[in-house]
């Protein structure tokens, strides 16, 4: 299979996955309103209380993109759950099309969503007030960050998909994704929890991923590591998603089919 | 003589249960084949098989052409399935799902448009091409669900039950589709519960029971294995009588005259001869009453 075939197949469905977005109304409006009304419940809202002065904008950015990524990943592995119980797995590999296609459609398509809704945080947080440091250099770091990040949840997404076997067990991933962003840095630092928490809190991949794009943006961590170092135990942590999600995806892609 | 498909000693076990158990099967090009069985027999499992989509544990076939485990995509390059369930995208509409595969298949943009609005028109869809296939009635499915293996016309075409759960209506359609495809010169192999089906559609018929084939021939092949005729007397009374006979003119003349000595007339009477419910049910019976398989003779037929 040229390479080229797989890359025009894989375009081919990751229009039809993006098609399939836009013409679920509900699905679509939260993907677009969750982002906002998070943003404007945790500044508004919650922020006079948890904040200790200075705007609370200026340390909740980071958490609410990769909990909007979490949700979006949701959507993602119920969308190859329901792709894997009907027909069209048989079809397109009945054609003598890249296999996988399938499979990379989702992904891509994930990717696109997952970057409106990053897109739609961070100009969101402008507007009410958002003011990071950055140098241009820091917001291509920041955003590669983002991008890397959003490539490895995807990824883990389609494997989830495919081993939930349904559309129900995959919309149980959702929730995790979810929850367990809470229990990091996302919207307070480590230090005010429990000792069992802060632990488990600190140790989680999803914080040095917040640490990274908050230290980039603002110039500082909140646990008061370097960026450098979160930085490097967050590609760290997402290549290994990576890897292990996109292995697993392929191979139970091939079990699924066979 | 030239096969679309000739495969050999297929087999094909799932855990303990032997779906495909030593299944041999030629298709003749531009002929329309029927695989008949109760359901579990192993008919979508072979389907399977064929179509490249499950790896069989033994055995060898070529498929149009091309030998199918060494060159599986040189078999889907030939090939179009048409799954029991419409494998349609419900969300896009008629025309995205056909445009869909018509990029799959590698067609320019302007092809791709072009083809889409022939075959929308083909299979009566033009009027609904822009509506999503989800608002489609079953039969709109089943057509749309083959349109989209036509964008190159197959040489092999696999129709897995194309008519399970349809109206009559759309039952008849379908038929007449398949009809038209084969004068086009596409190989069908049909999987069917119905009878009729295969007796309307298929020139060649193999009834598979427990993932062997027990019989095969022209559906009047297999209804002679049955032999004998009925006598259906409509008695004036509006009641009818049917009595076996084994179809020979001296045994219906000796049931006539028995029936006549027992002062049995009537103003009608009509020859049955055996359906292939008759074959079906004689053929797939289970356990004692199971007959020795007659494939051997009935290859030399065919």
């Amino acid at each position: 299979m040229p390479l080229a075939h797989a890359i025009s197949d894989s375009r081919a469905m990751a229009g039809r996955c993006l098609r399939r977005s836009l013409r679920d109304p509900e699905a679509f409006f939260t993907a677009l309103t969750l982002p906002i009304v998070l943003l404007l419940l945790f500044v508004y809202v919650f922020g006079g209380a948890l904040s200790d002065g200075g705007s609370y904008v200026n340390y909740i950015v980071p958490g609410l993109i990769v909990l909007c990524a979490g949700f979006g990943a949701g959507t993602t592995a119920v969308a190859v759950a329901t792709d894997m119980s009907n027909g069209i797995v048989d079809r397109v590999r009945s054609m003598p099309v890249f296999g996988s296609s399938l499979l990379v459609g989702h992904v891509v398509a994930s990717l696109a969503r997952n970057l409106v809704a990053t897109v739609l945080v961070v100009a969101a947080g402008l507007l009410i007030g958002w003011h990071p440091t950055a140098s241009a250099l820091d917001w291509l770091a920041a955003m590669g960050m983002v991008l890397l990040f959003i490539t490895a949840i995807s990824w883990l997404a389609a494997a989830v998909g495919l081993l939930a076997r349904s559309a129900e067990a995959a919309t149980a991933f959702t929730m995790v994704l979810m929850f367990v962003p809470y229990v990091s840095t996302a919207f307070v630092p480590a230090d005010t929890m429990p000792a069992a928490l802060e632990a488990f809190a600190k140790y989680q991949p999803f914080t040095p991923i917040i640490e990274t794009m908050r230290g980039l943006w603002m110039g500082s961590t909140s646990t008061g590591a370097p960026v450098g170092r979160e930085a490097a135990i967050a590609v760290v942590y997402c290549v290994a998603i990576l890897a292990a999600s996109a292995f697993a995806a392929a191979r139970l892609f091939r079990e699924r089919t066979g | 003589m030239t096969y679309t498909v000739e495969a050999s000693d297929i087999t094909k076990a799932f855990g303990e249960h032997r779906a495909l158990d030593g299944v041999d099967l030629q298709i003749e090009g531009g002929s329309v084949f029927a695989l008949l069985g109760p359901n579990g027999a192993g008919k979508t499992t072979m389907v399977r098989v064929l179509a490249t989509l499950t790896r069989p544990d033994s055995g060898t076939a070529m498929v149009a052409g091309h030998d199918l485990l060494a060159d599986p995509m040189g078999v889907k390059r030939q090939i179009s399935l048409t799954g029991q369930f419409a494998a349609v995208d419900d969300v896009l509409t008629g025309r995205e799902n056909l445009a869909l595969m018509a990029r799959l298949r590698r067609l320019s943009g302007r092809a791709a448009r072009g083809r889409t609005a022939e075959l929308l028109e083909t299979f009566g869809l033009t009027d609904a091409a822009d509506r999503r296939a989800g608002t489609y009635s079953g039969g709109m499915k089943r057509r749309l669900d083959l349109a989209m293996g036509m964008i190159e016309r197959p040489r092999l075409l696999f129709l897995d039950e194309p008519t399970t759960g349809l109206d009559p209506r759309s039952r008849e359609q379908l038929w007449d589709t398949t009809v038209r495809l084969v004068e086009e010169g596409v190989t069908i192999l049909l999987t069917t519960q119905y009878l009729e089906e295969a007796d309307r559609l298929a020139d060649t018929i193999a009834v598979l029971d427990r993932g062997r084939i027990v019989a095969r021939g022209t559906a009047e092949e297999l209804k002679a294995r049955v032999g004998g005729a009925t006598l259906r007397l409509r008695l004036a009374d509006g009641d009818t009588l049917e009595v076996p006979t084994d179809g020979s003119t001296d045994d219906i003349r000796r049931t006539l005259e028995r029936l006549d000595a027992e002062g049995v007339h009537a103003p009608d009477v009509s020859i049955v001869r055996p359906t292939l419910d008759d074959v079906f049910l004689h053929l797939t019976d289970d356990g004692a009453r199971r007959p020795e398989p007659i494939h051997a003779e009935l290859k030399e037929a065919i």
